[in-house]
């Protein structure tokens, strides 16, 4: 499978809110993140896609500073991610733990405020989390939903520059999934850079400035929602050629990926009718097929075309 | 589109240990019924059941009397038990994701580790203070003033020992109740500090108590009362024991924030 780069805009260093280069990270054989580069500037909203054990959470806490690189730099703000985080310049929600059964929900906003030189009162952040009337419940003793408002509460207090969101809407209906996105485009708006992992292809499609998608540790497709479903769509032509030649094959006017299976080849295409009309008169193609790949397939597919397909195992 | 004020942003000082979080940390402590009972409840009881009795109450033991004598043991006990739950919570905080939580905020882990002590403690402090405030109202403990005091405050800093331990412990055992695994290992300890009933000289349980963590501590906070001459072993007992936990909690701590 060919990799595919879309963006490669360079962010100046004002304006950069995170910057990895030539990352790699290595737990003992197994290379988690391979030679990653990642550009991103403050205000974007992008998310981050890939399969399960694609890197995502490795290069996550590699942001945080709660683990190093084995090799390349990563910057956030312009400094080392340790440190912007002793500024109170980012903060990050996950999906589960990270809060004390034992201390009730104002306790618990009011702790992690403490922590901070300065933070909107606490009152406010309760009230605009929407969590204000169970101030005085025990987190141990609320349900999912309130425990994830909990937590973004405790992230929006230092006002963060960089919001890290690992599956942010889980659990949530449809219409409280719409306020947050909202929410979350509007403090974009003010200059906020948010990363999100999310499995919601649709979600990503609708609400990200930017897709970022990664596969064994490297980025496999970066650009615009707009972008990366032009990649994620249109159909792939099956063919049976013998002695296929693949740089004759790729050099077929529109077709953007190839894949050979001994005499089989699998090209994929916008325009599958023009590669078709080109197969035929051109070549001495036979046996022609010509299928849509699905929103998911297509992933699959610029993900290494991974035995993975379940909907959740794309994130 | 605006870009928001890096320049703005300070660090907390103090690397973000602030008297807030040491309030709700205890909080959260007293919310615990079994810390409570363990604790607070426990020495108090353990005091009215074996320090009152008539016995006790009229034996002598160097400037005081007997019931003195085991209530300065049941509050030393208080105390190690309170600072080694106050150490071990990192243990419920990791398993929880609190503490990985707290990595993502401007709290250091030196200010983190203060926070434990701190905790701890004061939780010691609160041990001693409800057992000798039990033996005033009782009546029966009798010795003067400053043996009161002095005997409180070498088993309260003596107890510092054990928050170390309770913190090596918390980074070296996976689970959510640590102190359930503690809870016997402690009163075996007691046993062989002499807390629970005095060790004869020279015999071989006392041949071999005098290594164990709590005999110095015992000893030394007995001082003031017994008037016995500081040995040199007992002060050499707590220092090494606190080197050793420290030394511990100290490389689990590295072992834990490297893997994370």
């Amino acid at each position: 499978m060919e990799q595919t780069q879309l963006v490669a805009a360079p962010a100046d260093a004002a304006t950069s809110s995170i910057s990895l280069r030539g990352v790699s990270k290595a737990f003992g054989p197994v290379r988690a993140v391979r030679d990653l580069d990642l550009e991103i500037r403050q205000g974007e909203v992008v998310a981050f896609l890939g399969p399960n054990g694609a890197g995502k959470t490795s290069t996550i806490d590699m942001i945080l500073g709660l683990s190093r690189p084995s090799a390349g730099t990563v910057q956030v703000l312009g400094m080392a991610p340790h440190e912007a985080i002793r500024h109170g310049l980012v903060a990050a929600v996950m999906q589960t733990g990270g809060l004390l059964k034992d201390l009730t929900v104002a306790e618990t906003v009011a702790y992690t405020a403490s922590l901070y030189p300065t933070t909107a009162p606490v009152a406010d952040v309760l009230r605009r989390a929407g969590i204000a009337e169970i101030g005085d419940r025990l987190v141990g003793k609320c349900s999912g939903g309130e425990q994830q408002r909990l937590r973004f509460a405790m992230a929006l207090l230092p006002d963060p520059a960089l919001l890290l969101l690992d599956e942010p809407t889980t659990g949530m209906d449809v219409e409280g999934r719409r306020a947050f996105w909202t929410a979350i485009r509007s403090d974009a708006q003010r200059g906020r850079t948010v990363l999100f992992a999310t499995h919601y292809l649709e979600e990503a499609d609708a609400y990200a400035d930017r897709i970022v998608l990664v596969s064994k540790g490297r980025v496999v497709a970066d650009g615009s929602a707009a972008e990366v479903k032009k990649l994620a769509s249109g159909r792939t032509v099956r063919a049976t050629i013998p002695d296929p030649d693949e740089q004759a094959l790729k050099a077929i006017p529109l077709v953007d990926a190839v894949e050979i299976r001994g005499d089989s080849v699998l090209l994929h295409s916008h325009d599958t009718d023009e590669v078709a009309r080109h197969l035929l008169t051109r070549t001495d193609a036979r046996d022609l097929e010509i299928t849509s790949r699905g929103l998911e397939d297509a992933f699959l597919a610029l993900t290494g075309g991974e035995p993975v397909a379940t909907t959740g195992a794309l994130a | 589109m605006s870009t928001i004020d890096l320049s703005a942003r300070r660090t907390p000082p103090l690397g973000g240990f602030n008297a807030t979080i040491l309030g709700l940390e205890l909080r959260r402590m007293l919310r615990n019924r079994r810390t409570v009972i363990f604790t607070l409840v426990m020495p108090v009881a353990l005091f009215l059941i074996i320090g009152l009795n008539s016995k006790y109450v009229h034996e002598s033991a160097g400037r005081g009397n007997v019931s003195a004598y085991v209530m300065i043991s049941m509050a030393v006990y208080g105390a190690v038990l309170a600072t080694t739950s106050g150490g071990a919570m990192v243990s419920l905080e990791r398993a929880l994701g609190w503490s990985r939580q707290l990595r993502l905020t401007p709290l250091s882990s030196t200010a983190y580790i203060a926070l434990r002590m701190a905790v701890a403690l004061s939780l010691g402090l609160a041990s001693i203070l409800v057992v000798y405030a039990v033996g005033i109202a009782t009546g029966k403990a009798s010795m003067p003033l400053w043996v009161w005091i002095t005997t409180a405050a070498i088993g309260w800093v003596g107890s510092l020992v054990f928050a170390a331990f309770g913190l090596f412990m918390g980074y070296l055992l996976p689970s959510e109740n640590v102190m359930q695994i503690l809870g016997p290992v402690m009163a075996g300890l007691a046993a062989l500090g002499g807390l629970w009933f005095p060790l004869e000289d020279g015999s071989t349980i006392q041949q071999i108590a005098q290594f164990t963590p709590m005999y110095g501590l015992a000893e030394l906070a007995r001082v003031p009362l017994t008037g016995a001459t500081v040995e040199i072993g007992w002060v050499v007992n707590i220092l090494a024991w606190l080197v050793i936990f420290v030394v511990g909690a100290a490389w689990r701590f590295r072992k834990d924030t490297a893997r994370v």
